[in-house]
C-alpha cells in the first residue's frame, strides 16, 4: 500500500469539505420549503372538513367551503385535457415517429421550448385576445380551459415524446418487416408499449392546469358566482383563483379560510405529482428491456 | 410453366400495391400527426400575432418610445394626463428577478451539484423526488406564503414597517425557481459522458477534483442554460409576485421598498378597463414586451444548451 501523503490528506479534506457544503447547500433549500408546508397543515389544518370541502362559501366568502371553486378547477382541468391530450399526443407521435431532421422540425422543437416560457400572464392576454373575443367564447369555462390547453402542451408533449422514443427501435423494425403500415405499428405496438408513460405526463399536466392562476382571470373564472357552471360557455369559480381572492380581496375573512384553502390546493397538486412519480417508478421496475 | 410464375408474382405484386384502406388510413394519421406536430408553432404564432392585434393600437397612436421605456411614471388613469412609462414596472421586475437569482443561482447549482455527483442510491432518488416536488407548488401558493408567512417574519426580522417588499418577492421568487434551475443543471452534469469521469479518476483525481476540474467546465453551457431558464421564468412569474411584492409603483432604493412588477401590473388592470381603451391596449403592449424578452431569453438558452450537446 501507499502511505498517505500531505497532498492526499489535503485533497481529501477539500473533497469532504465541498461535499459538505453542497449537500447543506440542498438541505437549505428543501428545509424551509418544508417549513412552510408544515405552517400550512397546522394553520390551514382545523379548516379541513368534509363540509368544508361540500359546501358553498356565505357571508361574503368568510365563512363556509369551497366547494365551487373546487367543482370549477375540475371543470376547467377537464375541458383542458380534452383539448390538449389528443394535441399533445399526435405532436409527440408526429416529432418521435415521422419528423424528419430538417428546419421544420428544428422550428417544431424551438415552439415547444419557448411555448412552455411564455409567462403565465402573457398566455392571459392570448386567451382573452383569441377566445374571448375573435372566436366570441366570452368569458367561459371553454375560453379559460383552452387558455390552459395551450399553456400546458409542452408538458404533454415532452412526456409523451420521451416514453414513444424509450421503446426500443427493434420493436417498430419486428412490425414493418410484417407488412404493416406506420399506423398499425404506431398503435399496436408503440402505443401500448408507452401508454405509463404517456399516463405520467398527462398527470403532471393535471397538476399544472389546477394551479395555474393569470391565465384564468380573465378568461373564464370569477371572483365568486352564487350559482355552478351548467355548461363550458359559463363562468367558474377555481381553487387557485379563490385563494388569491380569500388572500387578498375580501375584507374581514378569519386566518385559517386562506390557509386552508392554500392546503387543499396544494394537496390536489402534490398528490397529483406524487402519483406521476410512483407510476414512473413502477413502470420503470417493471420494464422487460 | 414460365407464364404461371410470371402471373403468380404479378398477381403478388398487383396484391402488394393494392391501396388498401389500411394505406389510406396511414397516410390520412400521418396528416393529422402532422396538424399536432406544427401546432406548437401555430400556437407559439397566435400568441404573438393575438396580442400584437390587441395592443398594437397602442403602439400606433400613444406610443412614446422615450416616455414608454424611460419614465417612471405609469398613470393609466390619471384625470389630468394619463402617463405610460413602465421604467419603474421594469426597475421591479428586475430587482425582484436579481435578488431571486442571488439566492437561487448558488443553492441551486450546489445542490444540483451534490445531487448528480456525490449523493447515491436511495438519497440521490429521494432527494430528485423532493425537487419535483418542490417544483410542482402552484405560484399562488408561493404568493400566498409570501403574504401570510414571509411578511411578519420580514417585518419582525428586520423591524421595517412593511414586509411585501422586493426581499420578501426575491426570497419567494429564488425559493420558487431554484427546484426547476436544480432539474436542468443536474441534467445538464448528467449530460458529461462518464468516461470523462472515469479518466480523470484512473489519474488519481479526487472526486472533488473530478467535479472542479473536469465535469463543470465541460457541463459550463448547461449550467449557463439553467440559469437562463431561471431568469426567465422569474421574470414571467406572475401570482407570486403580484402578492408578495407590495404592488406599489417605485424605483427600489433597498430591498426593503415595496415595488410593483410588469406581470403583475397587467394581472390587476386588465379586469378593469375597457375593450380596446388606451390603457387596455397599454397592458397589451406590455404584454408583448414581456413575450420578447422571455422569447429571446429562452431562445439563449435553447442555442446554449444545444451547443454542448453537438459538440
Amino acid at each position: 500500500m501507499f502511505a498517505e501523503t500531505e497532498l492526499n490528506q489535503k485533497n481529501r479534506r477539500t473533497q469532504r469539505l465541498f461535499r459538505i457544503l453542497f449537500g447543506l447547500m440542498t438541505l437549505a433549500l428543501i428545509i424551509p420549503v418544508f417549513l412552510i408546508l408544515a405552517t400550512l397543515i397546522v394553520k390551514g389544518g382545523p379548516a379541513i372538513s368534509i363540509d368544508f370541502l361540500f359546501t358553498q362559501p356565505k357571508n361574503g366568502m368568510t365563512a363556509g367551503g369551497v366547494f365551487p371553486a373546487l367543482l370549477g378547477t375540475v371543470w376547467l382541468v377537464i375541458v383542458a385535457l380534452l383539448a390538449s391530450v389528443p394535441l399533445g399526443v399526435a405532436a409527440a407521435i408526429y416529432l418521435s415517429e415521422y419528423a424528419p431532421d430538417n428546419w421544420l422540425t428544428r422550428a417544431i422543437n424551438l415552439a415547444i421550448i419557448n411555448l412552455a416560457g411564455v409567462p403565465s400572464i402573457v398566455n392571459a392576454l392570448f386567451g382573452v385576445g383569441a377566445f374571448v373575443l375573435f372566436f366570441k367564447f366570452g368569458t367561459s369555462i371553454l375560453a379559460a380551459s383552452l387558455t390552459l390547453a395551450i399553456m400546458t402542451l409542452p408538458v404533454v408533449i415532452v412526456a409523451t415524446r420521451e416514453s414513444l422514443q424509450a421503446v426500443p427501435h427493434a420493436f417498430r423494425e419486428a412490425c414493418w418487416n410484417m407488412g404493416a403500415t406506420r399506423w398499425q405499428t404506431i398503435r399496436r405496438i408503440v402505443l401500448p408499449n408507452a401508454i405509463t408513460g404517456i399516463l405520467t405526463g398527462v398527470i403532471l399536466e393535471v397538476s399544472r392546469t389546477a394551479g395555474e392562476t393569470a391565465p384564468i382571470m380573465f378568461t373564464g373564472a370569477a371572483f365568486f358566482l352564487p350559482f355552478l357552471p351548467q355548461s363550458v360557455f359559463d363562468q367558474t369559480m377555481a381553487l387557485s383563483l379563490h385563494l388569491y381572492v380569500v388572500a387578498t380581496q375580501v375584507p374581514g375573512v378569519p386566518e385559517h379560510l386562506p390557509f386552508g384553502v392554500a392546503l387543499v390546493l396544494i394537496a390536489m397538486v402534490l398528490i397529483m405529482n406524487s402519483l406521476s412519480i410512483a407510476l414512473r417508478m413502477y413502470l420503470r421496475g417493471k420494464k422487460k428491456w | 410453366m414460365a407464364t404461371v410464375v410470371e402471373k403468380t408474382v404479378s398477381a403478388a405484386v398487383d396484391d402488394m400495391d393494392r391501396l388498401t384502406w389500411d394505406w389510406y388510413l396511414d397516410k390520412v394519421v400521418q396528416v393529422l400527426m402532422f396538424i399536432g406536430g406544427i401546432s406548437a408553432v401555430v400556437f407559439i404564432i397566435g400568441i404573438f400575432v393575438f396580442i400584437t392585434k390587441e395592443g398594437i393600437g397602442f403602439v400606433a397612436d400613444a406610443f412614446d418610445f422615450k416616455e414608454f421605456f424611460f419614465s417612471p411614471n405609469w398613470r393609466p388613469t390619471s384625470e389630468t394626463k394619463e402617463t405610460y412609462g413602465i421604467l419603474a414596472l421594469i426597475a421591479g421586475t428586475a430587482s425582484v428577478t436579481g435578488l431571486a437569482m442571488v439566492v437561487a443561482i448558488p443553492f441551486s447549482l450546489g445542490a444540483a451539484i451534490f445531487i448528480a455527483e456525490f449523493a447515491r442510491g436511495k438519497t440521490r432518488e429521494l432527494l430528485k423526488v423532493t425537487v419535483e416536488l418542490l417544483a410542482a407548488i402552484p405560484s399562488v401558493v408561493w404568493g400566498f406564503i409570501g403574504l401570510s408567512i414571509m411578511n411578519p417574519i420580514i417585518i419582525e426580522t428586520f423591524d421595517v414597517p412593511v414586509g411585501l417588499n422586493v426581499l420578501n418577492a426575491g426570497i419567494i421568487l429564488g425559493l420558487m425557481a431554484a427546484p426547476i434551475m436544480t432539474s436542468i443543471a443536474e441534467d445538464a452534469l448528467k449530460a458529461v459522458p462518464d468516461r470523462y469521469r472515469e479518466a480523470a479518476e484512473a489519474m488519481g483525481a479526487t472526486r472533488w477534483q473530478v467535479i472542479s476540474k473536469v465535469v463543470l467546465p465541460a457541463a459550463k453551457n448547461g449550467l449557463l442554460g439553467a440559469v437562463l431558464l431561471g431568469v426567465g421564468r422569474g421574470f414571467g412569474e406572475t401570482m407570486a409576485v403580484l402578492m408578495a411584492t407590495g404592488h406599489a409603483i417605485n424605483i427600489p432604493t433597498s430591498v426593503f421598498d415595496s415595488v410593483r412588477a410588469l406581470t403583475a401590473t397587467i394581472a390587476t388592470e386588465l379586469g378593469e378597463t375597457a375593450v380596446g381603451s388606451t390603457h387596455y391596449q397599454a397592458l397589451f403592449a406590455i404584454g408583448i414586451f414581456l413575450f420578447v424578452i422571455t422569447f429571446i431569453i429562452n431562445l439563449t438558452a435553447d442555442l446554449i444548451v444545444r451547443g454542448i450537446r453537438k459538440q
